[in-house]
């Protein structure tokens, strides 16, 4: 590759990330076809490839590329009906495309297209994928691979719900103040969802999870520079930054797993910390608090043995408290019990565990065995802790944190096999 | 964009009704079409007779085959529709959300093939 070629692919690709989406929404804004645009802009990119290392890349490569996915757009209408219409359509497009040369300041309406893609008329489970898609322009493969979806399942999923974007007439629309509250939940749970894929994947081996919460991560940024005033918006970007500022700490030089209460603060990204509690002071003085905004809460408590040398353990319950009376779910009311033992005990947070029991979402839970497992071991109960260890265990998908599990039940002073000692010498 | 507003509803509910509620029932549904006329959204819509009225017909080998009853033997049966001309489904889901059906029943959403 020659240093022009490598210019060239270079400018590209930082134009792809940086105005993927922008271009899509803007080349879509009319038909609403957002499969065309792609195709269309896909095509421009590969234009930009063929004749940027000849001629140098062009002073407004984001102005370039539009031009060029517009007359690709106008060629495939042409392609596709000779009629009349047709000519009519093309005409229009010929219009906007006088336009956008006089005006190259190009508008920004990734946010429009993503509300778009969380409208409540698209199912909630390819919410997510279509943002990763359409606003950032990563392929079904890549998408696929980190939601653990094939590539060719996930590319069938994105492409019905892109036609039912142009069949249903959705809009390319932020929604007005009155109906902004409740739609701008369904943006930020994609992008936590997005987010929540990349960090499953703790190792960073696989190279599409890890950078799927990067990706996220912008998102949320470019949400919260577009809707600066959403205190929702700023929660869900601090949440993100605290949980990427531990994401190394979460593995030794070993690669042994790391539990939160182990790691030392020194292994956290501080300057990630800081941007998350500037957020997360901007967000409170909104006045509108939210899940996200105490998530968000939540994980600052827990870093505050940065300075204290101590989590703030009783800040940490009454935001799950806060947490609970909003959302209900189980899983935060486990949470809460865990943040307990810290100040009544193992035994009191038992108590509330075994309350949980009922609740069958929690029966392939692995966070809800390690709990038991480590409450139990905690008060004594070996024969207990060892039998949630071993559902822990299975249930695990990171191998990293099975190890983990496995060595604490080892070190627990009871072997089904040999003759238990007394339960007091787990103390 | 024109989308048909089908309205589903429980049929069992209308026969239970008193005297003055199903005159509330229907002067309900004339402020909302009225709305709708004055919006200039409205094109087109019907009253269904209940599903009882039904007749189904396909044709298998040629043959017509004529069945008593609605398509669908589900609780719930299309009473009505609503044929509007509106920008996009925002604006669709906010007429639908509107209509007196959409408490007492469902209403369906659906874009006109153009």
């Amino acid at each position: 590759m020659t240093s022009s070629d490598e210019q060239a692919h270079s400018t590209a690709e930082a134009v792809a990330r940086r105005s993927y989406g922008k271009l899509v929404a803007l080349l879509a804004a009319r038909s609403h076809d957002v499969g065309a645009a792609e195709e269309a802009l896909s095509e421009a990119f590969a234009s930009a490839l063929a004749t940027w290392p000849r001629n140098g890349c062009p002073e407004n490569p984001e102005g370039w590329l539009l031009t060029a996915a517009r007359r690709k757009l106008i060629d495939q209408g042409r392609r596709r009906d000779k009629g009349k219409l047709a000519a009519a359509q093309a005409e229009l497009l010929e219009d906007a495309l006088e336009e956008s040369d006089a005006d190259a300041r190009i508008p920004d309406q990734r946010l429009a297209l993503m509300f778009a893609c969380a409208h409540p008329a698209i199912d909630p489970g390819i919410r997510a994928p279509l943002i990763l898609q359409l606003v950032l322009g990563l392929d079904a493969a890549r998408i696929g691979s980190a939601f653990l979806v094939a590539p060719s399942t996930m590319g069938q999923r994105l492409s019905r719900a892109k036609s039912k974007i142009r069949t249903a007439g959705i809009p390319f629309r932020i929604p007005g103040r009155q109906e902004l509250p409740a739609r701008i939940g369904a943006v930020l749970d994609a992008v936590y969802a997005a987010f929540a894929e990349g960090w499953s994947d703790p190792e960073g081996i696989d190279a599409a999870r890890r950078d799927l919460a990067e990706e996220a991560l912008f998102l949320a940024r470019l949400v919260a520079e577009l809707l600066p005033d959403e205190a929702e918006v700023l929660g869900l970007c601090a949440l993100l930054l605290h949980a990427e500022a531990r994401r190394q700490a979460r593995r030794n030089a070993e690669g042994h797993y790391v539990p939160l209460a182990d790691q030392a603060p020194t292994d956290w990204n501080a300057s990630m910390i800081e941007e998350a509690e500037a957020l997360l002071r901007r967000a409170s003085a909104l006045h509108s608090i939210g899940r996200y905004q105490l998530e968000a809460a939540l994980q600052s408590a827990h870093v505050a043995r940065r300075r204290s040398g101590r989590a703030d353990w009783t800040a940490v319950v009454v935001l799950y408290d806060a947490l609970l009376a909003l959302t209900g779910s189980p899983v935060v009311a486990l949470n809460r019990a865990l943040a307990v033992a810290e100040i009544e005990g193992a035994a009191a947070a038992l108590q509330l565990i075994d309350e949980l029991a009922e609740d069958s979402r929690l029966d392939e839970y692995q966070p809800y065995w390690v709990a038991r497992a480590e409450l139990s071991a905690r008060t004594g109960a070996a024969p207990q802790a060892h039998a949630a260890y071993d559902l822990a265990i299975g249930l695990s998908r990171d191998p990293a944190v099975r190890r983990f599990l496995q060595g604490r039940k080892a070190a627990l002073p009871y072997s089904p096999r040999s003759t238990a000692r007394s339960p007091d010498s787990a103390q | 964009m024109q989308y048909l507003l089908m309205l589903y509803a429980n049929e069992a509910g209308w026969p239970t009704l008193t005297p003055e509620q199903r005159e509330q029932a229907m002067g309900a549904y004339t402020a909302y079409t009225e709305a709708l006329r004055k919006a200039d959204v409205l094109r087109g819509s019907n009253r269904l007779r209940p599903s009882t009225a039904a007749t189904t017909v396909r044709v298998t080998e040629g043959q017509a085959q004529v069945l008593d009853g609605p398509y669908a033997d589900s609780k719930e049966q299309l009473g009505g529709y609503y044929l509007i001309d509106v920008p996009d489904l925002d604006a669709a889901i906010s007429w639908a959300s509107r209509c007196p059906g959409a408490s007492h029943g469902t209403i369906e959403v659906r874009p006109v093939w153009s």
